[in-house]
Parts: C-alpha cells; sequence; structure tokens
C-alpha cells in the first residue's frame, strides 16, 4: 500500500487537530484579570485549573472570589468539599450568592470528593466545579491517580464548565491546563490596637510554562 | 350503546371503571357510553358491570340501550338488569309511570286529568295534539316516552387518580427484583400521564411488608417531569438509603398528575443543570456521602459564629439579586469541624505557644482578644474570646477561649 493510499486512509488521524482557545471568565480579582497571570483574561472554560499553596497562602481567598464572580454571573456552582472546611459566613461576606452554591461535605474522604466532582461535571450545567483537597493529607493526595484526573479532564472538555482543584501540592500534574501557585507575601496587622487587616497573596503561574506574577490584597472581614 | 346505573354507592367510580365518558344524569344515576364494550365482555357487559358493584357493595339497576335516556329510564323503572332491545324501545318502556319523565306540576296536573298514567298512554297520543295542547315540552315528553331521544352525553371530567398497584406471588427479599417492578409500574403511570398531557412531581411509593408493616416513601421532584429511567433510579437510591425492614408483599405506586413545566430558554440565560439530571446526581451523591452533607448553606439569623443550616438545593429559588462580588478580596477561612481543642501557654496575659492536632508554634503576632456572647437568655448560651494569631509554622489561625478549654476554630487561607 502506497503512501498516498496510506495517508488516504488514515488522514483524519494523520492530521493534528488545533483545538480553538477556550472561552475565559472572570475570577473577580481585577489584579489578575487585567494581568497576564492566568492568561489572556482570566480561567478558561472546560479545562482543569489547579491552585496550590501551603496553609495560609491565600488559595482559599482566591477560590472563594471565583465563586462569588461566578454566582454574581447567576451561574449555578458546586463545592465539593473534601474535609468539610468550607466557611459560609466569610463566603457570604465575600459576595457568594450562598443559594446559588451547591455544597458537598465529603467528611474526610478524598475518593468521595473526586467521585462527587466526577459526577457533578458529567451532570453538567454547573458554572463553576470546584474540588477542595486544600486539608486532605499530602499522601492521600498523592495516591489520587493520574487516570482520576485525566478523568476529570476529559469530562469537563467541551463543556462551559470551569473546574478548579485546590490543593497543598500540584497534583494533578500534565491534566491541568493551567496551574497556579499562591503564597502569602505579607499578613498586615493595624498599628495601637492590634488587628488582623489582610493578607497580600502572591499568586505565580507554573503552567503554561512562561512564569508571570501577580499579587492581591485579601483583607480580613471588619 | 349506552349503559345506565340507578341506585346508591359510588355509581361514578364504578362507572369511569368501564367508560371514559360518563354522565351524572341525576344525584342517583349515572349513564355511560358503552360503545366498544363488546369487544372487552362480549355479550356480557352487564354482567361484568354488575360483578363489579357486588364486589364494591354498589346496590344498583343497569340498563343497556341505544340511547341514553331509554337507558336511564329503564334503570330507574326495572330493578336489576335491563336490555332494551333497539327499535323496540317504545314498547320496552311501555308500562313504566309517566312520573318517571319528570313533568312539570302543571304537565303533571294535565296528564293526569286526562288520565295518561303510562308512557305507552302518552306515546300513543297524537303529536300534532300534543303541540297543539301541551306545547314544546309534552311533545319532548312523547319522544322520550317512545324511547326515540338521541343526544350526547354531558361528560364528567374524568378523576386524575395515578395510581398502581401489584400484589406479588411471593414476597421479595431484594432491591433488584423490586426494581423490575418499579419499572413496569413506573412505565404504565408515565404512559397514561403523558396520554393526558400530564407529568408528575411527587411519586409515592408503599411497599405491604410480610412483618404486616407499610414503607411508604415519597420521590419529590423541583420540576415536573415524565423521564421514566430517571424516575426509576432515584427510587432505587432512594430504597437503597432507606430499604425495607422486611421482604415486600404488595407494591403501591401513585404519581400527582400536575401540568408539565412549559419553559422556554433564552439565548443568554446564565448556565443552569437541568432539574431533573440534577436531582440524579444529587440523588448519588448523597447516597455516597448522607443526605444532610449536600445541599445549599443558609446563614441563620444569629451572632453566634459559623451557624448556618444545610437546605435542599434549588429549592430556595435563585431569583436574580443585585448582589455583587465585592471590590476587594476577602481573607476567607478553613473552619476546623470540630473545633480543635488546644493547649496554650500564656505569657502576660496572652498566647505565646499553641499545640493542637495538627498545629503548632510560638505566636509570633497577634490581635484580641475580641469577647464576644450572646444568646444569654436562652437555654443555650455561648460566650468567647476570640484571638487571631500567627504562628512560626507559618499559618494565620483564629482561636478562642470558651468554657471548658482553649480552641483552634480554623486557619485563614
Amino acid at each position: 500500500m502506497g503512501t498516498a493510499a496510506l495517508q488516504k486512509q488514515f488522514e483524519t488521524l494523520l492530521c493534528l487537530r488545533v483545538r480553538p482557545a477556550p472561552e475565559r471568565v472572570r475570577t473577580g480579582i481585577p489584579e489578575l484579570d487585567a494581568g497576564t497571570a492566568l492568561g489572556a483574561g482570566g480561567l478558561p472554560r472546560g479545562c482543569l485549573t489547579e491552585i496550590f499553596g501551603s496553609a495560609s497562602s491565600g488559595r482559599t481567598s482566591l477560590l472563594v472570589s471565583m465563586l462569588a464572580a461566578a454566582t454574581a454571573r447567576e451561574e449555578v456552582c458546586a463545592l465539593v468539599d473534601a474535609e468539610d472546611m468550607f466557611d459560609p459566613v466569610s463566603a457570604a461576606a465575600a459576595g457568594v450568592s450562598l443559594e446559588r452554591l451547591l455544597w458537598v461535605r465529603c467528611g474526610h474522604h478524598a475518593e468521595h470528593a473526586l467521585k462527587a466532582a466526577d459526577l457533578l461535571v458529567h451532570g453538567g450545567g454547573f458554572g463553576l466545579v470546584a474540588l477542595d483537597l486544600g486539608d486532605t493529607p499530602l499522601e492521600t493526595a498523592r495516591r489520587i491517580s493520574l487516570a482520576s484526573w485525566f478523568r476529570l479532564r476529559r469530562a469537563v472538555e467541551n463543556t462551559p464548565t470551569v473546574l478548579v482543584a485546590v490543593a497543598r501540592q500540584s497534583n494533578a500534574k500534565t491534566c491541568a491546563s493551567l496551574v497556579l501557585e499562591c503564597a502569602c507575601d505579607r499578613v498586615t496587622w493595624s498599628g495601637g490596637t492590634p488587628l488582623l487587616r489582610g493578607m497580600r497573596v502572591r499568586v505565580a503561574r507554573r503552567k503554561p510554562v512562561r512564569e508571570i506574577m501577580a499579587c492581591f490584597h485579601a483583607a480580613a472581614l471588619e | 350503546m349506552f349503559a345506565s346505573l340507578h341506585g346508591s354507592g359510588n355509581l361514578r367510580a364504578l362507572a369511569f371503571e368501564f367508560s371514559p365518558v360518563v354522565e351524572q344524569t341525576a344525584p342517583d344515576t349515572v349513564t355511560l357510553d358503552a360503545s366498544g364494550l363488546e369487544h372487552l365482555f362480549g355479550q356480557e357487559i352487564a354482567v361484568a358491570v354488575m360483578r363489579r358493584a357486588g364486589q364494591s357493595d354498589i346496590k344498583a339497576s343497569l340498563a343497556l340501550a341505544a340511547n341514553p335516556d331509554a337507558a336511564t329510564y329503564a334503570a330507574r323503572g326495572f330493578a336489576g338488569v335491563s336490555v332494551v332491545p333497539q327499535g323496540d324501545e317504545a314498547k320496552f318502556l311501555a308500562p313504566l309511570p309517566v312520573k318517571l319523565l319528570g313533568p312539570s306540576p302543571e304537565l303533571q296536573e294535565t296528564l293526569e286529568r286526562w288520565g295518561i298514567r303510562r308512557f305507552h298512554d302518552l306515546a300513543a297520543l297524537p303529536p300534532l295534539g300534543i303541540a297543539e295542547r301541551l306545547g314544546p315540552e309534552g311533545l319532548h315528553l312523547r319522544r322520550l316516552a317512545r324511547g326515540e331521544v338521541e343526544r350526547n352525553l354531558v361528560a364528567l371530567p374524568e378523576p386524575l387518580d395515578f395510581a398502581d398497584e401489584l400484589d406479588l406471588d411471593y414476597p421479595l427479599e431484594l432491591l433488584e427484583p423490586l426494581a423490575f417492578i418499579l419499572a413496569r409500574l413506573l412505565g404504565g403511570l408515565t404512559t397514561r400521564l403523558a396520554t393526558r398531557g400530564l407529568a408528575t412531581d411527587e411519586l409515592g411509593l408503599r411497599l405491604q411488608l410480610e412483618n404486616g408493616f407499610v414503607h411508604e416513601r415519597t420521590l419529590r421532584l423541583p420540576v415536573p417531569s415524565l423521564d421514566q429511567r430517571a424516575f426509576l433510579k432515584l427510587l432505587q437510591l432512594d430504597l437503597a438509603a432507606h430499604p425495607p425492614p422486611s421482604p415486600v408483599l404488595e407494591v403501591r405506586l401513585q404519581a400527582r398528575p400536575v401540568k408539565p413545566r412549559a419553559a422556554q430558554s433564552g439565548l443568554f440565560v446564565p448556565l443552569a443543570p437541568e432539574p431533573v439530571k440534577l436531582e440524579l446526581t444529587l440523588a448519588r451523591i448523597q447516597a455516597m456521602v448522607g443526605e444532610e452533607r449536600v445541599g445549599s448553606p443558609e446563614l441563620l439569623d444569629t451572632h453566634r459564629p459559623g451557624a448556618f443550616h444545610m437546605t435542599a438545593f434549588g429549592r430556595r429559588g435563585t431569583a436574580k439579586t443585585d448582589r455583587r462580588p465585592h471590590d476587594r478580596v476577602r481573607l476567607s477561612l478553613r473552619v476546623f469541624r470540630p473545633p480543635r481543642a488546644a493547649r496554650v501557654a500564656i505569657a502576660s496575659g496572652q498566647p505565646s505557644f499553641v499545640a493542637a492536632e495538627g498545629v503548632r508554634g510560638r505566636v509570633l503576632e497577634l490581635a484580641g482578644p475580641w469577647r464576644t456572647s450572646g444568646d444569654w437568655w436562652t437555654t443555650d448560651p455561648w460566650e468567647r474570646d476570640e484571638w487571631d494569631i500567627a504562628l512560626s509554622d507559618g499559618a494565620l489561625y483564629r482561636i478562642y477561649c470558651a468554657p471548658p478549654g482553649w480552641f483552634v476554630e480554623g486557619s485563614y487561607d
């Protein structure tokens, strides 16, 4: 069989398909949306975005801000909370419309959290699905197979849903389209009578590879 | 062919068992369109109706005739079962008293004076003479007496009771075979609903158990639907979460009929999950993590820290609000549930070292104490001294001192 015949037979396989650039949505943080830290203008729809950082690095504030922005767009959001640590009070104060938020409390079962996220993404119709593994023990998070992440990535592909995973370390590897690392730049306290004013968070883009940083200030509740 | 039932008991329900076109002719009489029943019962329509009446404790006389009025007067006039031969209505109805026709008092008096007491007396009078002396009413009564009036029934609306039940030959112990029975019942119910242009938003399942008890479950949907597969899966998940404690002897499934949802989505309407699919997804997740752990949080109207309760997702309504995200990003708390008991070293009246599960370090910065209390007028009062602290492990925490000791409430993140 000649090359021409082979090419004709397997034309579709031999051709590289170029995926169109995903639609982007705002995070609700002007410093991130305005700059190039997240790519061209925000979080990609139909992709897995991973946020990681140590405790008190500002990753939850970033996630809650994303939820607030999504619910303000009148989208329905889901938060799969592996360790049951979500605080509705601070979320409401940050502007999250709680009636548009589905909260799944997995009670320290990372496996349940993965399955729930998978079901929600497959169910469709959510503007943002967040998988919070922020306080899941590192060993447990590392044991999540790449196949599970790949399954999530495939499930969210070609949907208008933004899938966000929050963890202490980056786990999704190649399955994540956008990886952001959060770190606490400094904590601000007021003078005279000590008062926690807030935290300056440094966000570094780890994937795509070109490293770009941005900072935002998360204000404490008054 | 028309059938008329005259007597006492729930005649209407009995009639609807045999025909969808039923007329309440009088409080004690119903007439039904029996056309086509011969295909089901042959020549024994009357036998089938009377057998069912006997089973339902209904005492009634039955008449079959080619027109509804002949059937009605035969049922009223003759006890038991009467079959009025087509074309011989006048002859069959002849011995009945004229009072059955319900003439007006004046007409009744006139007929009495003339000595007209039976149907055949009235039927024998010349129509022209009746028209001259008694007018249109007299003429109509004569036609009734001869069994000649043809008219349509004034049909009652069919009662919307969508329920099916099945007695099992042997007790069912497993849920899997029960699913086959539920699928069969659901198939019938959804078809009947669909033929009437209806849907359902509530399914009631009643299982008669071998131990004599009844196991009842109710499934409520946020929107009306006819999705048989979704209903079956929801019932399966619900029964898996709440299994019957004993083998099942009888299954009854009831659907509440409602009008189907008529909604047209706009091009620019924000994304939202399809309601029935969402209900199925939620049921699957609830089966995994527990019912009370899935929903939408609702803050309570109190100053008690962290007071909220879970509500069913999507039931509170998501009307368009003016809520906008704040210009400033807020620092969020990650809450330890339950709060972690801590050992706290105090120096100069302030925490200097904190140790709890997963938390250990020297206090580098702190703010507090913020003293709060509330609900002192109730049986469940609370009070606490709260501190925001930065520990040497690099994290920010909220700790508080409340009877009976120190606790780490959560970490700022």
